[in-house]
């Protein structure tokens, strides 16, 4: 399908681009040790397992928004989002292939992330695994697409957190409770269902992003 | 809908509101466990629907405008959810009373509804940062829409997490608002509903009649131009 | 192939542009001119389907596959190589013989030896001979150029001179230029803009 095609060579050219500059993901990895470590001092004490999972996914979504703040940079510095507009593809492949490079990057900073959580405060199992790869994906998804509406703001990386966070609050729910409860299945469907459902809105209404 | 004048309506929230409060303060029996103090809940309650039928009426011109490409439709969003932060943070504040007279406190994590309003409360102030980071044009319009759409959708998904959340958060809260309603207490509460659901219509056709009149006036100015 | 009526477009407060009105044939070579911000790369943004109206209507009789556009950004990607940008460009737009074309066209313009350099690295002249190089690439029936001679050097431009002749009378031409007197020769229709 020449669908798939387009998201093809776009998230090639996106994973290409950061290949080069590398700066987005060294920048994240840095950040989500720097982060475990301020927390560890911000609280006192020696914290509970509920509590140390709750820093992990604080950490793992502001590490987040520190990439999604960079994916749509070089479109809007360097003007390019013009050109990929005037392509015939369709318009919702520009989201996806931004979302599908994002997730990358966020993946290979949680490859060391959650290792760094274990080696700090507590071992991880399977479940949280699962709970960290669903989640990724409805945070890269609606992540991508509200920063793709940011770039053309004037706040800018100001706007993305503030468009995000209450969009991320289901998430937070989701992962935190498919770490720590008895019985995970139900978050992790939950989780599941939140990122169909937004990402099939994504898919939707990106033309309308786009489009002056 | 459209077709009601103005001075009708004003008139009507005028005395739909007085009969409300005079219901809830004197005609509606005293809550068993809370005595007079609780009858805020009628306004928080019917506050709460009634910002919900803003944001919803928000997405639905939200909706019309992408789909239908209605001119109009931009704007009558816009007010929409303009309304209902309006109305919203009446309901944080009564619920906050609320909060304060059945546990002492301003602020209670373990009301599902007051939180899911809290989250909603912020998505839609982001709405207004959005709109006013946006020169004023198609495109602005455009993402206005798309984003009261992600915020409708939002509403029950937020609603189902913190349901969710409530497993390993708090424990289960024995909540006031129990069976007991029937009688007075169904009518002065719906009394109080209709009161606040009439009133925001009101003020929505005020606010859109004087944008859409600022919006005539530019366009005037730029013809004479 | 384009038809303007009454155009008008509104940046918030700001008027860019006034009742335009436009007709171009198809094979037509339409000039536009005038001062600085006169609206001309509004005009051509919104001919080419980057910008919307906000008042009066256009109607453009080619798809978004056959419409090719030049703006003051070459519109590539400078981290990455030419060959890289034109392959993005070209299985975008699902050019037949992606490679050939590519090759062909870097030839043409000079970029042959410079294809596996970043962009970056390049001058502004190069640059914008890449950015042609794209607008070309898959041959569109409509070429909207927005002030193409600004950042050539005189090889460059004489590149595009031949170019412009070349497909003068197949392909329809909307061109804004600071230079009138250059493509003139070319030019079926004029369109100045005031502010």
């Amino acid at each position: 399908m020449s669908y798939v095609r387009d998201v093809g060579a776009l998230a090639r050219k996106d994973l290409l681009l950061e290949l080069r500059a590398r700066d987005t993901l060294p920048a994240m990895l840095l950040f989500v040790a720097a982060v475990f470590v301020i927390f560890h001092f911000a609280l006192p004490g020696t914290p509970s397992r509920l509590e140390t999972t709750g820093f992990l996914w604080v950490a793992i979504l502001f590490t987040a928004l520190l990439g999604l703040g960079r994916a749509f940079v070089p479109e809007r510095e360097q003007r390019t989002f013009d050109g990929l507009v005037l392509a015939p593809c369709d318009r919702s492949a520009i989201w996806l292939a931004k979302s599908l490079a994002t997730l990358t990057f966020l993946v290979a900073a949680e490859v060391v992330a959650l290792p760094l959580y274990a080696l700090f405060f507590h071992p991880i199992h399977g479940a949280m695994v699962a709970a960290v790869l669903l989640a990724d994906v409805g945070i890269c998804g609606v992540g991508t697409f509200l920063g793709a509406m940011a770039v053309v703001t004037r706040a800018r990386d100001l706007l993305l957190p503030l468009l995000f966070l209450p969009l991320a609050m289901p998430i937070v729910v989701g992962a935190v409770g498919a770490s720590v409860s008895a019985s995970p299945g139900r978050y992790l469907g939950f989780l599941a269902l939140y990122d169909l459902l937004f990402a099939l809105v994504c898919w939707a209404t990106f033309e309308y992003v786009v489009a002056e | 809908m459209r077709r009601i004048p103005l001075p009708a309506l004003a008139v009507s929230s005028l005395v739909l509101v007085a009969t409300a409060l005079v219901f809830v303060f004197y005609v509606a029996p005293n809550d068993q466990t809370l005595g007079f103090s609780q009858r805020i809940f009628y306004f928080h309650v019917s506050l709460a629907f009634t910002a919900y039928a803003c944001f919803i009426g928000g997405a639905w011109n939200a909706f019309r405008h992408l789909w239908k490409r209605d001119p109009r439709a931009d704007l009558e969003s816009y007010v929409c959810v303009h309304q209902g932060l309006i109305f919203g943070a009446m309901v944080l504040l009564t619920g906050s009373i609320w909060a304060k007279i059945s546990w002492g406190r301003w602020w209670v994590w373990s009301e599902d509804e007051l939180v899911l309003f809290l989250v909603l409360y912020l998505f839609y102030c982001a709405y207004f940062m959005l709109r006013f980071s946006v020169d004023p044009g198609p495109q602005r319009a455009n993402l206005s829409a798309v984003y009261a759409l992600f915020g409708v959708i939002l509403i029950p998904v937020s609603f189902a997490a913190i349901r969710l959340a409530k497993e390993f958060l708090h424990p289960r809260v024995f909540t006031l608002h129990g069976p007991n309603f029937g009688g007075w207490i169904l009518v002065t509460y719906c009394i109080a509903q209709a009161a606040m659901l009439v009133l925001a219509y009101t003020l929505y056709r005020l606010e859109l009649g004087g944008k859409r009149l600022d919006a005539r006036l530019r366009d005037l100015r730029e013809a004479l131009a | 192939m384009l038809s303007a009526r009454r155009l008008g477009k509104r940046y918030g407060e700001k008027r860019v542009l006034r009742r335009i009105d436009l007709d171009l044939p198809r094979g037509g070579f339409l000039v536009v001119t005038g001062p600085n911000g006169a609206g001309k790369t509004t005009l051509l943004r919104i001919c080419a389907g980057l910008a919307q109206p906000t008042e009066g209507t256009i109607e453009r009789a080619a798809t978004r596959a056959q419409v090719g556009y030049l703006g003051h950004e070459p519109l590539v990607y400078r981290e990455l190589t030419a060959l890289e940008n034109l392959e993005l460009y070209g299985r975008l737009y699902r050019i037949p013989e992606r490679r050939e074309r590519v090759g062909m066209l870097l030839e043409r313009f000079g970029l042959w030896e410079a294809r596996r350099e970043r962009v970056g690295s390049y001058s502004r002249g190069m640059t914008q001979r890449l950015a042609l190089c794209r607008v070309l690439l898959h041959e569109p029936e409509l070429l909207v150029l927005d002030e193409p001679y600004s950042a050539l050097d005189e090889a460059g431009a004489e590149l595009l001179d031949a170019q412009l002749a070349e497909l003068r009378g197949e392909r329809t031409f909307l061109v804004s230029t600071h230079d009138p007197a250059r493509v003139e020769p070319l030019a079926s229709d004029r369109l100045a803009l005031a502010t």
